[in-house]
């Protein structure tokens, strides 16, 4: 295990660096753009005063790289400071909304990483027979179209026609777990669609792969039923390229529901983000993008790891 | 039939019937839609506000940067949270003209330079103090001083001295203003405990609700103070507001019951929302305009001609029917119109392609005019811009257009490019208007505007405490500005709310923003 313990402190620290590496893009990012945190926030409303009062405030005549510093050290201590915008404390806001995107994300994997393995199993089963092109065409189409759109249709057809579930999906505290659900039930089935082509595909590809070699002819020799094959021997054989697909859709649901959460208003980190992005707010923006690349680049490290220790030559090479 | 429609009118006034049944029994019965409609609202206002129960608002314009500080509020959710916990000293009355809030009356000194508001007795805030006049001076501080962040800083410039008299707030200006008390009414200008030096966020005021919960950008919840002052006011005991940006999304929320009224229904989709069961949409004329705004002291449009030239090549009526989709009001190059309080009807400049052609000509001017634009300026700006574009072609002046940036406009474009799209939201009187964007001196004088007569008459109109002279005054200062100034203001757009039958008492019309001065849920009841 010494092999893979080496690893795996080797992509922490990759990791770590990468981390960096994206504060210093995100913040170069923030400066690049046109006016500034105390302009966005007086609007066309804006007098030099009250500029200037602002941006003495903010603290916005300090040069950048002392305030990329100050933020920095800041950060490193877990301190990701407060909004400019509203002077609320980052790490508490951040908290609740990235509990609700991870909610959100947790819900929507559930319904969707099972239903597209299932599927993908299903389609090998019947392979170039209807259900395997149903299965494929399905996916396909829920894929290529764009998800707002996908989540408009819905919210007209399933929340405004049919009433069956609100299409602002509006959660709180004081709401029970039953009254959560319900209230996310069109942004789950949006992400599920979105999601499930990619991981069925990949399940399907990479377990038709794995159905080529000799064993799984011995297998069929030996007169074990299709299902048993696929879930006993094929399956086990094709995990790391499944789990590798999973975890990127994984981390899709969590850094990529910016669209989805702004079309159903659902109180999460994507919204948090575009609200502030759009204010110029650099401590929230670098906050969100930190927290966005290490959900990014941990779902990846654990894709990588998984995958070598599920396969003995590379868990014990020579 | 009389008694069948006394009957239903009170059935559907009591929320015992909905609006769309009520409506087919009056069809039944022979009445005709819009009498029907009439009817209805009239049963509904003869039936009284009901107390109770919860309104649902799903609101347009707000992120999670919000302050619960009224000095930074800069949006409709910010302004309508506001005004949900505090008042100001006055507010702007539905019919024209002013009502008392915290302050109960209010006069000046003959030379108006001293204003005097009597502060009413007997009004607490929310944490059970009572109101004085101290607190007055207190916030009027916060919001003039040095270090303010205020939105109302701009208002404030001319106060030379404030001091609390017993019940009385007294201000001294250092030149005359008629018309400082609808200065008050600004709504940055919440009268909070000690003028929330202490804490401007704590959201304490004298207003009918308080805040019970407060998630900046996605929703507010407001239980009903008991003790608030004026029991025509706060009718339900809970208002929950939510942040819904997506117009989509929040005209979805409103077809499906999740909230009894929204603002800002797009102008393209508004028929559509009013053909739904149950929901009515309204709109009312504003101050608020969509410009096109020249720098009148930049080549080529510090020639007078070349600004009649535009001014005559702009088709207004096409853009109120292609922009606004009927939604709004066509301008006449003044950023007045009849929404102001002392405003008198003037003769309506209209497309004319041949006069265009003659004043172009007579500029000299050849090159093509460079016309920024973005969608943030106001919504449908480009298109209009291309209108603009056929518009002028027709009388031989070429116009083009550069597509900006969302990101910045405010900054590097509007007020800094010498032609572009905007939008002006307008405000309470003229006096305010044109100090704000048209005298000489001022920070947002758009269009480089640089009259002497305009500036004397600016001035001479706020000392005036005639009322017909300081018409006539503002009657020729839209004239000066309309024929010499550079602003083009093709039109006045409506506030476009939609309300659901489960809620009551909207009023048509009235001064203000948008869902009545973003005062409906405060003034409006559940009917059913």
């Amino acid at each position: 295990m010494v092999p893979a313990l080496k690893l795996v402190v080797q992509r922490v620290a990759l990791g770590l660096l990468l981390l960096f590496l994206v504060s210093v893009l995100i913040f170069a990012g923030t400066q690049i753009l046109p006016g500034d945190v105390a302009q966005s926030i007086l609007g066309q409303s804006a007098t030099p005063e009250a500029l200037a009062n602002l941006r003495a405030e903010l603290g916005l005549n300090e040069p950048a790289v002392t305030r990329y510093l100050d933020w920095l050290f800041g950060a490193l201590q877990g301190d990701l400071g407060t909004a400019l915008t509203n002077g609320a404390s980052i790490s508490e806001s951040l908290g609740r909304r990235l509990g609700n995107t991870m909610f959100l994300a947790f819900w929507a994997a559930v319904v969707a990483v099972p239903l597209a393995i299932f599927l993908g199993l299903l389609a090998v089963r019947y392979r170039d027979r209807w259900p395997d092109k149903l299965i494929s065409g399905v996916t396909l189409a829920s894929i290529s179209i764009p998800e707002f759109l996908i989540g408009y249709v819905l919210m007209y057809f399933v929340g405004v026609k049919l009433g069956l579930a609100p299409s602002v999906a509006m959660i709180n505290d004081t709401m029970s777990l039953g009254q959560k659900l319900h209230a996310i039930a069109l942004p789950v089935a949006v992400l599920t669609l979105v999601v499930l082509a990619h991981m069925m595909r990949m399940t399907r590809a990479a377990i038709l792969n794995v159905m080529q070699s000799a064993y799984i002819e011995t297998a069929e020799l030996k007169g074990l039923s299709m299902f048993t094959i696929i879930w006993r021997h094929a399956f086990p054989n094709s995990i790391a390229p499944i789990v590798n697909v999973v975890m990127l859709n994984l981390a899709y649901l969590v850094v990529g529901v910016v669209v989805v959460e702004v079309v159903f208003t659902y109180p999460g980190m994507g919204q948090y983000l575009v609200d502030h992005v759009s204010k110029r707010d650099v401590p929230v923006v670098q906050a969100c993008g930190l927290v966005f690349a290490a959900v990014y680049i941990g779902l990846n490290m654990i894709a990588d790891i998984v995958s070598i220790l599920s396969n003995p030559r590379l868990r014990h090479p020579k | 039939m009389k008694n069948q429609i006394d009957y239903l009118k009170l059935r559907a006034a009591l929320g015992h019937i909905s609006r769309r049944e009520f409506m087919g029994r009056m069809g039944a019965l022979g009445v005709s839609a819009a009498l029907a409609n009439t009817m209805l609202a009239g049963a509904v206002r003869a039936a009284g506000p009901q107390k109770g129960g919860t309104i649902r608002v799903g609101i347009q314009g707000g992120g999670s940067g919000d302050s619960l500080d009224p000095a930074l509020a800069a949006n409709a959710t910010a302004t309508m949270v506001s005004q949900m916990w505090g008042e100001t000293l006055v507010e702007l009355k539905e019919g024209g003209g002013l009502e008392g809030r915290v302050a109960e009356s209010w006069s000046s000194t003959p030379d108006a330079k001293t204003w005097t508001f009597k502060i009413r007795s007997g009004v607490t805030f929310s944490n059970g103090k009572t109101v004085t006049a101290e607190d007055v001076l207190a916030t009027l501080e916060r919001h003039s001083g040095e270090d303010t962040k205020s939105g109302a800083l701009g208002l404030l410039r001319d106060i030379t001295g404030m001091r609390a008299e017993g019940d009385s707030f007294v201000m001294e200006l250092n030149q005359p203003n008629a018309d400082l008390p609808y200065l008050m009414a600004d709504y940055h200008l919440i009268i909070q405990p000690n003028g929330g030096k202490d804490d401007p966020t704590a959201g304490i005021g004298t207003g009918p609700y308080v805040v019970k919960s407060a998630e900046p950008g996605v929703r507010f919840v407001f239980e009903k103070y008991p003790d608030h002052w004026d029991s025509n006011r706060g009718h339900a005991s809970t208002v929950e507001m939510i942040v819904i940006n997506d117009d989509t999304a929040r005209m979805a929320a409103l077809q499906s019951g999740q909230v009894d009224m929204v603002n800002r229904v797009p102008p393209r989709t508004a028929a559509l929302v009013d053909r739904a069961p149950n929901i009515t949409v309204n709109s009312k004329s504003g101050p608020g305009h969509y410009v096109f705004i020249m720098h009148c002291d930049t080549a080529p449009f510090d020639n007078n001609d070349v600004r009649m030239a535009l001014k005559y090549g702009i088709n207004r009526q096409e853009m109120v029917d292609k922009i606004l989709f009927g939604y709004g009001s066509v301008g006449n190059d003044t950023p007045i119109n009849a929404s102001y309080p002392l405003f008198t009807d003037f003769e309506q400049r209209e497309y004319d392609p041949d006069k265009a052609a003659h004043h172009w000509k007579k500029s000299g001017a050849t090159d093509p005019i460079l016309l920024r634009t973005s969608d943030n300026s106001f919504p449908g700006a480009p298109d209009a811009a291309a209108l603009f574009q056929q518009s002028c072609a027709q009388a031989g002046i070429p116009v083009e257009i550069k597509r900006e940036p969302n990101d910045g406009y405010w900054s590097e474009v509007w007020n800094a490019q010498p032609f572009c799209t905007s939008y002006w939201g307008g405000r309470p009187t003229q006096d305010q208007m044109f100090t704000t964007a048209y005298l000489s001196t001022a920070d947002w004088n758009d269009t480089r505007f640089n009259n002497e007569t305009f500036d004397q008459l600016l001035l001479a109109a706020r000392a005036e405490l005639d009322e017909a002279k300081r018409t006539q005054m503002y009657s020729d200062m839209s004239t000066i500005v309309r024929d010499e100034g550079g602003l083009i203001c093709p039109m006045f757009n409506d506030f476009v709310d939609a309300l659901s039958d489960r809620v009551a008492g909207y009023v048509q019309g009235g001064p203000g923003y948008e869902l009545m001065n973003f005062f409906a849920p405060v003034k409006m009841w559940v009917a059913a």
